[in-house]
């Protein structure tokens, strides 16, 4: 994602509440192999609307921190099924005040 | 915590407090699960809610929920690249009341349902997620397991309000779980304005509301809407495409609203405000053909994890609320004559879906999807023919009118050609009769 565009999201994820369950992301990729050999569109770098996915010479990284819980990643990566989605803790994550 | 209750319903969204308000209104011992540490916190709404369904669960309403504003005017708006063309709905008859539509903030009114839920006498268990599904040996439903210590709490059926993920139902293999095709992401933020100023760039007054919904280029070649709500002191803009779409092509959520906010039609009534939250959420548009199993040995779907929306009519958090009901009506029946949830017993909740507007209207548009993501000329073509068409017309250039209608039929023509255009016609009826 160009940069301009990662700023763009950041300053919109600055706006949120979160209560972040440090240490203990809900979301993992199972294998960054397979991202990183098989998967060449790795859309879940375009699709994230909260940007938490990166990818860095074909290595794909996740930082669930800003993460809006809306399963975008788990539903579209489904050539490879390589997401490991789960919901934050009860009580931990986005915390909407508007919603 | 190894306690029994006669229902547990997962989730405090729109689907989960009418089904546990219904339930707790009969006396009936419900225990409702939420995993945000309030209910509304994880919820994420346009957001329009349809007084009906609500009226019909709490007939005064009003007198205390917090509602935006009331809807007197509705627009469509078909946009090409820097113009739209559109029709408005304006009517004093939607000023009186009771008033039939209200913008709301989500998070405000989930809260507000859920205390109506708890003084009706459901208990509300905040902060907690539901894991996974306890069954007996017949494999029919008993309770579920939650992420707590000595997390099994259970009950004579369990009604499933968990969302559009439906992770619960889907894990318990009740489901197939949604799909790209048939599921949309929409974006949205909130932005702030001081009141004067939502009433004077929409015309309103006191507690007047407007909305708009809106189709085209704004979507970017993608089966999608964009939407502009007006609630008390900001506007609740957003844009969802289908993930199937989103996962083709190369722009991120965030740019297609920020390309939509900046469209010359759209940008000068947000100028100014203050964004104040950003939020995304999936919406289950399949329709009617992707309608999960709704019920089975002690357990119901309802809402969006039973995929109940009209995307034609922009209408969900209604159909949550009345299948919620409908759910907890079975229930209360089967409760009060002793009779067990099982899967026969429970089949009365599909007949009651099938006798209101919930199935109705899912039938109507069943076709609509699909015909929306193989026709692509409804969304890459005929916006812009249509705003070529109207600009051709009302452009004044010496050019005579006869002369104007044939260069706006050629262009049709040309895009469609005679059959194409026949052709058209015919699947958008075919899809919405």
């Amino acid at each position: 994602m160009p940069s301009n565009v990662q700023a763009q999201v950041e300053k919109k994820l600055y706006l949120n509440r979160y209560r972040v369950d440090a240490g203990r992301p809900h979301i993992k990729i199972k294998d960054a192999n397979v991202c990183a050999t098989r998967c060449t569109a790795q859309q879940c770098v375009v699709c994230c609307p909260a940007g938490c996915w990166s990818s860095e010479s074909g290595r794909v990284s996740l930082i669930t921190d800003g993460c809006l819980e809306c399963g975008t990643c788990r539903i579209i990566c489904d050539e490879f099924h390589n997401v490991d989605w789960d919901y934050p803790r009860g009580g931990f994550g986005i915390l909407y005040k508007f919603g | 915590m190894s306690e029994k209750f006669d229902v547990i319903v997962v989730g405090a969204g729109p689907a989960g407090n009418a089904a546990a308000y219904t339930l707790a209104k009969a006396g009936i011992n419900v225990l409702q699960i939420e995993r945000g540490e309030y209910p509304g916190s994880k919820n994420v709404q346009g957001a329009i809610l349809y007084a009906d369904a609500l009226e019909r669960l709490i007939p005064d309403f009003r007198d205390s929920a917090p509602l935006e504003r009331h809807i007197i005017e509705q627009r469509m708006w078909v946009l090409a690249e820097d113009s739209y063309i559109g029709g408005h709905y304006r009517s004093a008859e939607f000023a009186r009341p009771p008033h039939n539509r209200y913008t709301i903030i989500r998070a405000r009114f989930d809260k507000w349902f859920s205390d109506q839920v708890q003084k009706a006498g459901a208990l509300l268990l905040c902060e907690t997620t539901v894991k996974a599904l306890l069954r007996d040996v017949q494999g029919k439903v008993i309770g579920v397991e939650v992420d707590r210590e000595d997390g099994r709490i259970y009950a004579d059926a369990v009604i499933l309000a968990d969302g559009a993920n439906s992770l619960v139902a889907t894990r318990a293999g009740l489901r197939q779980d949604i799909r790209a095709e048939t599921a949309a992401l929409a974006v949205k933020e909130v932005i702030f304005l001081p009141k004067e100023t939502v009433d004077a760039r929409f015309n309103l007054s006191g507690q007047e509301g407007a909305v708009i919904e809106m189709l085209g280029s704004i979507s970017q070649g993608m089966v999608g809407t964009g939407f502009l709500y007006t609630n008390k002191d900001s506007i609740s803009i957003g844009i969802g495409c289908m993930l199937s779409d989103l996962k083709r092509q190369h722009l991120t959520p965030v740019e297609l609203l920020e390309r939509m906010k900046a469209h010359p039609a759209i940008a000068p009534l947000i100028a100014g405000g203050e964004p104040r939250e950003y939020a995304a959420h999936l919406i289950p548009e399949g329709g009617y053909d992707a309608l999960p199993q709704l019920y089975g040995e002690g357990w119901m779907l309802v809402g969006d994890s039973a995929g109940f929306v009209n995307a034609v009519h922009r209408e969900g958090s209604n159909l949550a609320m009345t299948s919620g009901q409908m759910a907890a009506e079975t229930l209360i029946e089967l409760l009060r004559e002793k009779r067990p949830a099982t899967a026969a017993n429970l089949a009365c909740y599909r007949a009651r879906l099938d006798a209101s507007f919930v199935m109705k209207d899912l039938k109507k548009y069943r076709r609509l999807p699909e015909t929306l993501d193989r026709q692509r000329q409804f969304i890459n073509d005929y916006p812009a023919l249509l705003n070529q068409a109207a600009h051709t017309m009302l452009r004044v250039d010496g050019v005579d009118k006869r002369h104007k209608e044939k260069e706006i039929f050629n262009a049709f023509r040309e895009r469609r050609s005679l059959l194409g255009l026949l052709g058209d016609a015919y699947q958008l009826w075919r899809a919405t009769r």
